[in-house]
């Protein structure tokens, strides 16, 4: 995984609420077996029209955004489907941190894993943002994990973020590994459950 | 002392191996199951592979191809990368031990619908699974979650998850629904009142009278749609309907071991005096027939309302997204909903499309036919439910009221297979998600039960089966 440890780089806002994982990563791109060529399916239909030409009216296509490195919405960022694909796609696309009012939880959990991170700010310091970086001039925020603080012209604003995550998106663990540190104890806990519940031996 | 829990609690800390913070709010987390599809496990059983990694207990994982399968009888033509998907997933489940239901195995079906049908899915149990919906299994007492890919590497690699505690939500359903109102209109009813994140870091339990009088079936669209509006998890304590149900199962234990099983099962539920963190009460006799005008499942209203007006709303975010929606679906505002004319109608979905739910529109159906100028198509929720409606006749009713007659998957819930709606197709769908582009490019959805499904089938238009069948 991915360490997130302080990034500089251009934020893109999208005001909207409820941005769902099919909107982010549409059913067309779930068809590999593989994670590659996400990038493209990125907010397919919001970036390009109908014959896959760039809608310029979409932020990405806009050449102060294209290469942003996070993104600004509004709340329940992620709802829907648990493709994971869609926090592929964005991490391909180049997006390291997701800023919104509030994260749907398996695309919170999934950002998690993969070493994008995921920040929850109340309404009104995401207004903040979403109005500063609306201006291409102020477009650019320094997101320092270590000190749980993004800054921008004029403006540092404070989050709060889990240890556990915290600690292991500074360093870019890989969870099964470390889970796997664990495996007697796990295998201790299954011998006796399915004990307790012999019903669930058999299949 | 005695410290009194809900049955979330109970059953988190029934699987806890290991707290990891000091206060067990994040723990390592033992799952007792899973079921995995074809397209959102491939690179989990990679991952496994370059590591090196075995799968740590293949018994308590089942595969099912649901999501890329077409539906047409026969099962022909498939798609070369839906082939690939599916020839990867039967290599996967067949190097790492694992059980598989594939394409044209006589048990196929939606996962969520193959799982509690065979009696896969036991009170008590702790089921994730990468799929969203896996909240379903909360009808039989189960905690069931949505997992991404990563967390299904996690899964098989450990049989654990780290998982954070949520906050616990009681939603009580006070008195029976009125006649004609089913269980997917009171979790339509309750998205719209909380709001697509209004349980958003909370697991639900559901209680009260008009949940115990409720079939498993309907509880089990009740739970499915939970996640609707952010819960991760939706749990009804189970009681005798859940035995009942279960006894009936091919591997559900038996003898000894059920009685053992069905005593423990009849425990679980939450201490009288356990606090929940927030309290939802519904008043049944209050819900009507939902149905969904806008592009996200609680821009919902009843049947005999209207469609909003962005004008009366002062929030300007939220004005915006009604603006959006209504933009998208091709809608004015104030129009009657029961005005808005359909192309398309199709039943099916881990929602809704169980026995009950094909029986439910059949009996709308039966003597009638569709509106011309809708195409009309019913996916039963997995091959068994597909036989058990042939042997009781319903798809002869289904296919001589105008409806195609399909074998089971996802098809036109998601349209990864080639169900699909048109650019501008408006479609009444018994499924779960009326995202923008769900059903097909520029398609338009319209979530409803289905018996509304079939009503709307026959008038042509979004129609209230209460007044098709009259008060029943
Ligand atoms: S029926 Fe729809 S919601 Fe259910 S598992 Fe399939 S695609 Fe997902």
């Amino acid at each position: 995984m991915q360490a997130f440890v302080k990034v500089r780089g251009i934020a893109v806002p999208l005001a909207a609420s409820n941005i769902d994982t099919d909107v982010i990563m549409p059913k067309q791109f779930l068809k590999g077996i593989d994670r590659s060529g996400l990038d493209r399916g990125l907010f397919y239909h919001l970036r390009f029209d109908e014959q896959g030409s760039p809608r310029p009216g979409f932020i990405l296509n806009q050449a102060e955004w294209r290469d942003a490195a996070f993104l600004i919405a509004g709340p329940n960022f992620g709802c829907g489907s648990s493709r994971e694909h869609a926090v592929w796609g964005l991490m391909q696309y180049g997006i390291r941190c997701i800023i919104a009012q509030s994260f749907a939880g398996i695309f919170f959990d999934n950002c998690a894993r993969n070493g994008l991170l995921a920040i929850e700010l109340g309404e009104e310091e995401v207004r903040r943002l979403l109005d500063l970086v609306s201006s291409p001039a102020d477009n650019v925020l320094t997101i320092d994990l270590n000190n749980e603080t993004i800054c921008g012209r004029g403006l540092e604003i404070d989050f709060e973020i889990d240890p556990i995550r915290k600690d292991s998106l500074l360093k870019g663990l890989d969870a099964v590994g470390q889970t796997l540190e664990f495996r007697d104890e796990i295998r201790t806990f299954e011998r006796n459950y399915l004990r307790e519940n012999p019903w669930l031996e058999q299949k | 002392m005695h410290r009194a829990r809900t049955l979330y609690d109970k059953l988190v800390d029934r699987h806890t191996v290991r707290k990891l913070d000091e206060h067990a709010q994040q723990v390592l987390l033992y799952v007792d199951r899973t079921v995995l599809n074809e397209y959102t496990s491939p690179q989990a059983f990679t991952a496994l592979r370059i590591a090196e990694r075995p799968v740590w207990r293949p018994a308590a994982a089942l595969g099912v191809v649901d999501h890329v399968n077409p539906t047409v009888v026969g099962r022909i033509a498939i798609p070369e990368d839906a082939a690939k998907q599916t020839s990867y997933f039967a290599e996967n489940c067949r190097d790492f031990g694992i059980e598989i239901f594939d394409m044209k195995h006589a048990m196929q079906g939606i996962e969520h619908v193959v799982m509690p049908e065979i009696g896969l899915v036991l009170p008590g149990m702790v089921i994730a699974a990468g799929d969203s919906h896996t909240t379903t299994y909360g009808a039989f007492g189960a905690l069931g979650f949505g997992i991404g890919t990563s967390d299904i590497e996690h899964y098989l690699a450990t049989q654990t998850l780290i998982y954070k505690r949520l906050g616990s939500m009681r939603v009580t359903l006070d008195g029976d629904l009125p006649p004609g109102v089913r269980s997917k209109d009171v979790v339509m009813a309750l998205i719209e009142s909380i709001g697509a994140s209004g349980a958003t870091g909370y697991a639900i339990e559901f209680q009260g009278g008009g949940i115990r009088a409720l079939s498993i079936e309907a509880r089990m669209t009740l739970c499915n749609m939970a996640v609707e509006c952010g819960a991760r998890g939706a749990l009804i304590a189970p009681d005798e309907k859940v035995m009942t149900y279960l006894s009936k199962t091919v591997r559900a234990p038996r003898d000894e071991l059920w009685r053992l099983a069905s005593e423990r099962w009849l425990s679980l539920q939450s201490d009288c005096d356990a606090i929940f963190d927030r309290e939802v009460i519904l008043a049944a006799k209050e819900i009507a027939p939902m149905v969904t005008w806008g592009t996200s499942p609680d821009q919902a209203v009843k049947i005999t309302e209207c469609v909003p007006d962005p004008r009366m709303q002062a929030d300007p975010v939220r004005r915006h997204a009604i603006e959006r929606a209504l933009a998208y679906m091709d809608l004015r505002p104030g129009q009657p909903v029961n005005t808005i004319q359909i192309q398309a109608a199709f039943i099916g979905s881990c929602t809704n499309s169980r026995i009950e739910d094909l029986r439910d529109a059949a009996r709308v159906l039966d003597g009638r036919h569709i509106a011309s100028g809708v195409r009309a198509i019913v996916v039963p929720g997995s091959m068994s439910v597909r036989r058990q409606a042939e042997a009781e006749g319903l798809d002869r009713i289904f296919t001589s009221a105008g409806f195609e007659w399909r074998q089971s998957g996802c098809s036109m819930c998601l349209a990864m297979n080639d169900d699909v709606l048109a650019r501008a197709e408006r479609c009444a769908s018994s499924t779960n998600r009326n995202f923008e582009d769900r059903q097909g490019a520029g398609g338009r959805t319209h979530l409803m039960s289905p018996a509304m499904v079939a009503a709307s089938a026959v008038a042509g238009r979004l129609a209230d089966v209460r007044q098709l069948v009259g008060e029943r």
